[in-house]
């Protein structure tokens, strides 16, 4: 079963959000690593791009599959996490954690509440999961 | 349609195998990861189950003339117990299948092995041919259906594999094939595969599937042998170079474009797509396959994907991956015969960007020598 961390917020294309103030800590779910299997290359916005909430902002690739990545809340990229790009094998081992993807200083923080809470995306997935 | 599915969709699923629909069969593609299970290949050893390919077996006085006439290799200098990679051509030369043949090492029957995605389309196909001719003495028959097919390839396949063979099989050389007794299962034990490694393919009958991938998993798992599935069977094959149907060869490419001119012996007399081979050799190929690899980052080559030089288009990437056993990305590309050569560039776009690949030897991997006295090399 894939892990699902309390505490995040979750989009329904398999990003996580961590809340930090204004600036929301964006990763990929334990279950979208999972699905895609060994990643092994990522693109990532520069710091500065400014993205908008569900438009895609990078690319994640595993052996098995290119999946894009969408940005969860609207805002500007004020860091990208160089060591993923560098080793991209973290987002399989340590997805909520090292593996972090971007930090987004977020310019409509009422976006949040259209994501999922922890709950709601365990319901979610057991839905895909149950029709796929 | 509802996918079909071999003997073995009880044992995937409880060894927790992720599935995908291939062919029209839903078959594991990985089960702890692409990666992982590619690597212990390299290593040591994995058992696939390739009960979706499908076998023909071909028989009658005039076997022979009927499947020198229909694939481009000599099938009269292949020996009992020994085993033949070929193909079936359009008259055009292009590619309707690539094929294993082996002759049965009582001479009974040539056995054909197709790619499931075409089983029903070679058969097809050589009925038609074998009606071409209705004064030769020959049959045709779809036994895949009642064959089993399992490959345990790997540094350590052979010793695996003896645990529960009767009779010797370093004397099995690589494209040997004999009839024996696997965990008691008559079987015909081949030294081939499509992964680079040594290794072996067993086809038995169909009902001893379980029982036999059950006792190898059990009997290798010592030795580190672990199921593996489609995802590294691709990854492996590409490193070695062998050539996939659908990406590498298709009714659009011939042998020759695909750097498979080794497959076709003029010198054997007729046979379906030779004068188009013939035309092709003398003109010069107008499309070569060649191996790179990307020198910056950019992504995965995947099939499909374009080829430039300096902006203009001279060709399509055919397979591509990130190499397991050499940590980059590398891909083979079909491309205009006068931008090949080893050591000149060109671009892959990746998501409409252009990115520099360098084209390489292949194959990209080799596995290391054999002790001397293991047999011949392959």
């Amino acid at each position: 079963m894939a892990d699902v961390r309390d505490g995040l917020r979750y989009t329904r294309t398999h990003e996580w959000v961590r809340v930090e103030g204004d600036i929301a800590v964006v990763g990929v779910t334990d279950f979208a690593q999972a699905e895609l299997g060994d990643i092994t290359y990522l693109e990532l916005p520069e710091p500065g791009t400014t993205v908008k909430q569900g438009d895609s902002m990078g690319v994640i690739e595993s052996v098995k599959a290119a999946s894009d990545i969408y940005a969860p809340v609207s805002g500007e990229v004020v860091e990208a996490n160089k060591a993923v790009v560098d080793t991209p094998e973290l987002a399989n081992k340590s997805p909520y954690d090292d593996a972090w993807l971007v930090k987004i200083r977020m310019s409509t923080p009422d976006e949040l509440n259209q994501l999922m809470d922890a709950e709601e995306y365990r319901k979610y997935l057991a839905e895909t999961a149950a029709t796929a | 349609m509802a996918p079909k599915v071999t003997p073995l969709i009880e044992q995937h699923r409880a060894l927790g195998a992720r599935f995908i629909e291939f062919a029209g069969w839903l078959m594991p593609v990985q089960y702890e990861g692409i990666v992982a299970e590619h690597l212990a290949v390299r290593s040591r050893a994995g058992l696939f189950d390739l009960g979706h390919m499908g076998q023909l077996a071909v028989r009658g006085r005039d076997a022979l003339p009927f499947l020198q006439f229909v694939t481009p290799n000599d099938v009269g200098s292949l020996k009992p117990g020994r085993a033949q990679y070929s193909m079936l051509l359009y008259p055009n030369g292009g590619v309707v299948d690539d094929i294993m043949i082996y002759l049965r090492p009582d001479r009974e029957e040539y056995l054909v092995v197709v790619n499931a995605a075409n089983t029903d389309k070679d058969f097809q196909w050589l009925l038609e041919r074998r009606a071409d001719h209705p004064e030769w003495v020959v049959e045709v028959e779809d036994i895949s259906a009642t064959t089993g097919m399992l490959a345990i390839q790997g540094p350590l396949a052979e010793r695996i594999l003896q645990r529960v063979t009767e009779g010797d099989l370093s004397t099995v050389r690589p494209f040997d094939a004999v009839q024996t007794k696997v965990a008691g299962v008559p079987a015909l034990v081949a030294r081939t595969g499509y992964t680079g490694e040594d290794g072996f393919e067993l086809y038995f009958p169909i009902e001893a599937t379980v029982r036999l991938w059950d006792r190898l998993l059990e009997i290798g798992r010592a030795d580190g042998l672990v199921p593996v599935g489609l995802g590294a069977r691709d990854t492996l094959r590409l490193e070695a170079c062998l050539p996939l149907y659908g990406n590498e060869l298709s009714p659009e490419i011939t042998p020759l474009e695909a750097q498979l001119g080794w497959v076709v012996k003029l010198h054997k007399g007729a046979f379906i797509g030779r004068e188009a081979l013939e035309r092709q050799l003398q003109e010069g190929v107008p499309r070569k396959l060649v191996g790179f690899e990307l020198v910056e980052r950019g992504g995965i080559p995947r099939h499909g994907y374009e080829v430039q030089l300096a902006g203009r288009r001279i060709g399509t990437v055919t397979s591509g991956t990130s190499s397991p056993s050499l940590g980059k990305a590398i891909g083979l590309a079909l491309i205009e015969s006068s931008a090949a050569g080893i050591g000149r560039e060109f671009d892959v776009v990746i998501r409409g960007k252009p990115v520099r690949a360098l084209q390489v030897k292949t194959p990209f991997y080799r596995r290391p020598r054999q002790r001397i006295g293991e047999g011949v090399g392959s």
